[in-house]
């Protein structure tokens, strides 16, 4: 792999996926590939040499030549703000990456080829989406997306179309404050009843992946242990308060 | 040479002398290298212990009973952001260390949650640095270093040591948390002295 | 309550300086023992550097201080770095 440094990245396309969430499709020369679960570090420099930093995950799955970034807008997000906002296609920021060998699936040692259990929490969809998007195989997973309202998830329409073509997927929503018309399950905070209705068993030994806010993850991934699951089976990833890496 | 993002403006340097690197903020960024200590101020203390072992200390309602000061003064943080003008209410190093009997030339400050930090002595001096508990005009909060912190601000703000616990007196000066990892032993921001070795 | 991120968040500095990836690297806690990935981390990123804590007894494990052109680090931390020799990456 050898040691990273920044590179320029061009933004080639940027796609609206919620009011305030938008992909981002880099183009860095020499790019060559990345994990499923990987992120990068973005840099923007301001004329009067000013400059911020913060980490997202890759959405995409491995492409030569390019990667997607989903970015959500965070309230007075300086860096976040100017990605989902202000940049355009020919813009150009720096990255660094790919970074990450813990949160990446298949994992790096161990059963690649167990079911694979993914809890999301707001933003925290990203870098699972990547596994969904790299999975391409018989590999069964199940994801469970929690978000405040119908309006806050990202990716909805392709989770709906994999689950529909794709083998072996499933996708429950947790809806924590509003749900769509028609919805007879309950709203708020994900619980164990939800994670055992929706996960795998703790028997089936997942590899469990959880990312979104620091307090969602940490509570997750204690339900999970208590519900029997090993905790070196379950690999977290925690964004700050606000749900941005940072 | 960085790549200049077009359209981002991030902070602006205002027609405003501010020391060099540093860019003006409107907000008051909390850092922190730790959880937030929560304590009581039923069991808080402040202490000064001389270079001979001579331990002074003041219980909260001693130091909100010795004559404090209104003070302005402006921040310069070492991640670059200064923010100008602020208000605080804090007692004196100079009256705190007014009964301290002391040959020591360096201090070394302790916190609540561990951090720690150093200073020569000088520079707690003269009115120089307060024990502040009083942030514009409201109860210092949790998160800005409350009940109390050290504020020196002719340094970086790393060394205004939030939570603040006991000031040792010493004769050899001993590195802190940030000067142990790379920061500069003294750090005066207007020669830019943020790292070890500038 | 000052809020922490994990590990992951030095996977980029720390890319700059080892050829491998050392989030997934289990550290021991010279403190209390604890063994965990570096990903496991409880990482405080907004001071002045980044410091990693132990999310068994809070001890600082790692430091990380960006300077222009140069990096700080400090594990005394942690007793030992597991690190995988063959690297996926």
């Amino acid at each position: 792999m050898g040691r990273l440094t920044w590179q320029v990245a061009t933004v080639a396309a940027i796609t609206e996926e919620t009011p305030s969430a938008s992909t981002l499709v880099l183009d860095v020369a020499g790019w060559s590939s990345h994990l499923a679960g990987q992120h990068v570090d973005v840099r923007l420099t301001a004329p009067d040499g000013y400059s911020a930093q913060r980490s997202y995950s890759i959405a995409s799955a491995p492409t030569a030549g390019s990667v997607e970034i989903t970015v959500q807008r965070v309230p007075d997000g300086e860096v976040s703000g100017y990605l989902a906002g202000i940049a355009r296609p020919g813009d150009q920021i720096e990255i660094r990456g790919p970074i990450g060998g813990y949160f990446v699936w298949p994992p790096p040692h161990g059963d690649g080829g167990a079911p694979v259990l993914l809890v999301a929490g707001g933003s925290g969809i990203v870098p699972l989406m990547a596994m969904v998007r790299a999975r391409a195989d018989r590999t069964p997973f199940r994801l469970i997306y929690s978000v405040r309202g119908p309006g806050d998830a990202i990716y909805a329409p392709e989770l709906s179309r994999r689950v529909r073509d794709d083998r072996g997927l499933d996708v429950a929503y947790a809806y924590t404050r509003a749900a769509p018309d028609g919805w007879h399950g309950t709203i708020g905070r994900l619980d164990a009843g939800r994670l055992a209705a929706d996960g795998w068993p703790a028997d089936f030994r997942p590899n469990v992946y959880v990312c979104g806010p620091t307090g969602f993850v940490e509570k997750v991934a204690d339900l999970l242990v208590a519900a029997g699951h090993e905790a070196d089976r379950i690999r977290t990833e925690r964004f700050g308060p606000t749900g941005g890496k940072a | 040479m960085p790549v200049i993002s077009r359209g981002f403006t991030g902070r602006t340097r205002r027609d405003v002398e501010l020391p060099p690197g540093q860019y003006l903020t409107e907000d008051f960024p909390v850092l922190s290298a730790g959880p937030t200590p929560r304590i009581d101020r039923d069991r808080w203390e402040f202490a000064v212990i001389t270079d001979a072992g001579k331990r002074h200390q003041w219980t909260w309602s001693q130091l909100l009973a010795l004559p404090s000061e209104q003070v302005t003064v402006d921040l310069h943080c070492v991640t670059k952001w200064s923010k100008l003008g602020t208000q605080w209410r804090g007692v004196a190093l100079d009256t705190l260390l007014e009964d301290v009997e002391s040959a020591a030339d360096y201090a070394y400050v302790h916190a609540y949650g561990g951090y720690t930090t150093n200073l020569p002595l000088a520079d707690l001096l003269d009115g120089q640095a307060w024990v502040a508990y009083e942030y514009d005009d409201e109860p210092l909060d949790a998160e800005h270093g409350g009940p109390a912190r050290l504020l020196v601000p002719h340094l970086y703000l790393w060394k205004s040591a939030k939570w603040v616990r006991s000031i040792e007196l010493t004769h050899d000066d001993q590195p802190g948390f940030w000067e142990t990892a790379g920061y500069h032993n003294y750090g005066d921001p207007w020669q830019e002295q943020r790292y070890w070795g500038d | 309550m000052s809020s922490f991120v994990d590990g992951n968040a030095l996977g980029g500095v720390l890319s700059e300086v080892f050829a491998v990836d050392l989030t997934g690297a289990r550290g021991r806690c010279a403190d209390c023992g604890h063994v965990a990935p570096i990903g496991e981390t409880r990482v405080y990123d907004r001071a002045a550097g980044s410091v990693a804590r132990c999310s068994g007894c809070d001890a600082v494990l790692v430091r990380v201080v960006v300077a222009p052109g140069r990096i700080f680090l400090d594990m005394h931390g942690l007793s030992f770095l597991e690190i995988p020799l063959e690297n996926s990456l």
